[in-house]
């Protein structure tokens, strides 16, 4: 059992001129599952790239502390799995082979069984050897979902989690969002008010123009 | 820039252009205002108190480019990247006058308007390196973007400057003052015997060598000191809109 | 160990996903040899200095270079792939693997030169081959190094084709000029020593462009 705290402090982002949100503060520890609101266009996703490390923020700081000890950006992709939209899996390759290579990648020492549970976690292990780009839009999330859980990640970054998915679909994410790793981080980006169940505090980055809300 | 600088730039520039063109050139000069003749330079020597500072200004153009651009890495303070692209746009036009006087030069003294000894290829792989960063410029959108990508390459063109000090001796033999020559009597490759541009000027020339040296660098000064700051009002006009 | 696994895997990834699908590296070839063939026609029956054909030699392979290697960057970011990868692994390594796959790719495609240009042109004799290998393999190393931090940097712009070469051109410059003069001694005969300050350049180009590139890569790559 590790212990994860992030730290956001006066997070602000523009793009050329335009400001995205400024002045965003909030604190969150081991256990926290967190909803992350606003209008289309109001900085969810951008957000969600920060924390995600693939982005640059324009001013402010945010900290991934493990144990008390801060991670490096350019080590977050160790403890984050990201879901998103616009996450592109490489298509001319299978399920099966997606995986397999990240987890060569990482560096994790992940048997063939161990991708096989993972596939039919998500529900995807009759398809394993297709190719992904023969998956419809729904297979290809929960192939998303495969690749963010694959490395038992400290900090669940998910951005439109029920996007493309069927019932069972929903199924699922419902029940990898309660039942995440209870000294792990859940942040969840959306526009449905069914997935603000997902999390115990909830904010409104419409908010964040240019107030000097804390949280 | 300060009333200070300006009437000092004003000085010093109307002194150059007088001294620079008027002062005859003369075989053995006997006062203060006459040049000496330097045989196959004759009257184009003159030429030397405005080729060279273009030359050096587009030199110090890019250090300063770049320059900013680092301090734009670090701070990511947009107004470094506007103090770095103008400075590269004069460095592009002072690069372009320091080819162009400097073809003119070569045309003049032997023959052809293009040699490909090793100054000439410097300043035209300069040129080159000048052109790119604008290329990459206006191919980038976003101005975080465009400002990041583009310090970065100047940084890395920067680097290969030195390879080119070593190789270009060792490549070219060359026509310019200063550079090698073969040796009539032995064939070997040597230094060469030409004084020009190694400072056997004489002392009035060189006087006003060095003044034109500095009024072309105050001047430099001054407009990029002016079109960064146009930049920035620019941005500032649009923020608030 | 671990960190030379993962750089590893993240070149054969890009090494399996190009042998499947094969779209690069087919008009990679193909350059190549219509490149070669256009030479050849060119010369027709005239016979070129032997010094000419150092220069020409390099000079097909970098543009072959710009033809091939910036797929590695701008293929990922055209398919939206950037964003998975940047989730798998560190900027450094991302970097390495790409440099593999491209200095791999560059060995391929100037061997295929090499031997057209021998078995082609009667005057490309080489004949101190110590001297071109070493060469040959330096100059690959360099010339892989430099594209692919310059990839790195267009494929995050619009117009990538065209910009790739002009950007390239004046930090590959040095590098293709220190071979052109290599090579030429190559086929002069003369023995190696004679271009030990060429190689020093060259060892010292390769050292400095592949550090420069692994500092800034996470600035470039980053967005």
């Amino acid at each position: 059992m590790n212990k994860i705290q992030l730290r956001v402090r006066e997070l602000k982002k523009t793009f050329n001129n335009r400001l995205v949100f400024n002045k965003l503060n909030f604190d969150l520890n081991s256990g926290d599952r967190f909803v992350v609101t606003g209008k289309n266009g109001s900085g969810k996703s951008t957000l969600i790239k920060i924390l995600g490390g693939v982005l640059t923020e324009t001013a402010g700081e945010i900290g991934y502390f493990v144990d008390n000890k801060k991670i490096d950006r350019e080590n977050f992709y160790k403890i984050v799995g990201l879901v998103s939209p616009y996450l592109v899996l490489y298509e001319e390759f299978t399920a099966f082979e997606n995986l397999s290579l990240f987890s060569k990648i990482r560096g994790l020492k992940i048997s063939e069984t161990q991708i096989n549970e993972i596939l039919n976690r998500v529900g995807l292990f009759e398809r394993r050897n297709d190719f992904v780009r023969t998956y419809s839009s729904g297979m290809k999330q929960r192939m998303k979902y495969a690749s963010a859980i694959l490395h038992n990640p400290l900090v669940l970054l998910l951005d439109e989690p029920n996007s493309n998915l069927d019932q069972e679909g929903k199924n699922f994410v419902d029940e990898l969002v309660f039942n995440f790793r209870k000294d792990g981080i859940v942040i969840v980006a959306t526009n449905e008010t069914q997935d603000f169940k997902y999390g115990e505090k909830i904010i409104n980055l419409d908010e964040y123009k240019n107030s000097n809300k804390t949280f | 820039m300060n009333n200070f600088w300006k009437i000092l730039l004003f000085v010093l520039m109307t002194i150059v252009l007088l001294a620079g063109i008027i002062p005859p050139i003369v075989d053995n000069p006997k006062s203060f205002f006459e040049f000496p003749l330097i045989p196959g330079l004759e009257d184009k020597a003159k030429i030397i108190f405005f080729h060279v500072p273009t030359a050096w200004l587009t030199v110090i153009a890019y250090l300063v480019a770049m320059f900013y651009g680092i301090r734009y890495l670090r701070k990511k303070e947009i107004y470094d990247d506007m103090k770095s692209v103008s400075a590269a746009a004069l460095g592009l036009l002072f690069c372009i006058l320091a080819t162009v006087t400097g073809s003119v030069w070569a045309k003049f003294n032997w023959g052809a308007f293009w040699h490909w000894d090793p100054r000439e290829t410097s300043i035209f792989i300069l040129l080159l390196i000048y052109g790119a960063y604008f290329a990459l410029r206006s191919a980038l959108e976003g101005e975080e973007k465009r400002a990041r990508l583009s310090a970065i390459y100047s940084i890395l063109a920067f680097l290969t400057t030195p390879f080119f000090i070593f190789i270009m001796p060792r490549l070219m033999i060359g026509l310019h003052p200063g550079a090698l020559e073969i040796d009539p009597s032995t064939g070997e490759i040597k230094a060469s015997a030409n004084p020009v541009i190694k400072f056997q000027m004489a002392s009035n020339m060189r006087i006003v060598f060095f003044m034109s040296l500095t009024a072309f660098t105050i001047l430099f000064f001054w407009i990029w000191n002016l079109t960064h700051r146009i930049l920035r009002i620019e941005h500032k006009t649009k923020q608030e809109l | 160990m671990n960190e030379f696994k993962r750089v590893f895997y993240i070149f054969y990834k890009d090494f399996s996903s190009e042998l499947r699908m094969r779209f690069a590296l087919n008009a990679l070839i193909m350059f190549v040899i219509v490149a070669v063939s256009t030479i050849l026609f060119a010369i027709g029956s005239e016979r070129a200095p032997q010094n000419v054909y150092a220069g020409m030699f390099w000079v097909v392979v970098f543009f072959s270079a710009m033809s091939g290697l910036s797929r590695a960057f701008v293929s990922e970011e055209e398919r939206g792939t950037n964003l998975i990868l940047s989730l798998l692994a560190n900027p450094i390594s991302i970097f390495l693997g790409k440099f593999l796959f491209n200095l791999i790719l560059i060995f391929f495609i100037n061997s295929i030169i090499a031997i057209l240009y021998l078995t082609l042109f009667k005057d490309f004799i080489i004949q101190n081959w110590n001297s071109f290998l070493l060469a040959f393999i330096l100059g690959n190393i360099g010339i892989a190094g430099s594209s692919t931090i310059i990839a790195a940097i267009i494929s995050k712009a619009n117009v990538r084709g065209t910009l790739y070469p002009v950007l390239a051109f004046p930090v590959l410059l040095p590098l293709i000029l220190m071979l052109i003069e290599i090579t030429k001694s190559a086929i002069d005969g003369n023995p190696v020593n004679d271009v030990s300050a060429e190689f020093m350049v060259l060892i010292s180009y390769d050292v400095v462009m592949l550090t420069a590139s692994i500092l800034v890569f996470d600035i470039i790559w980053r967005d």
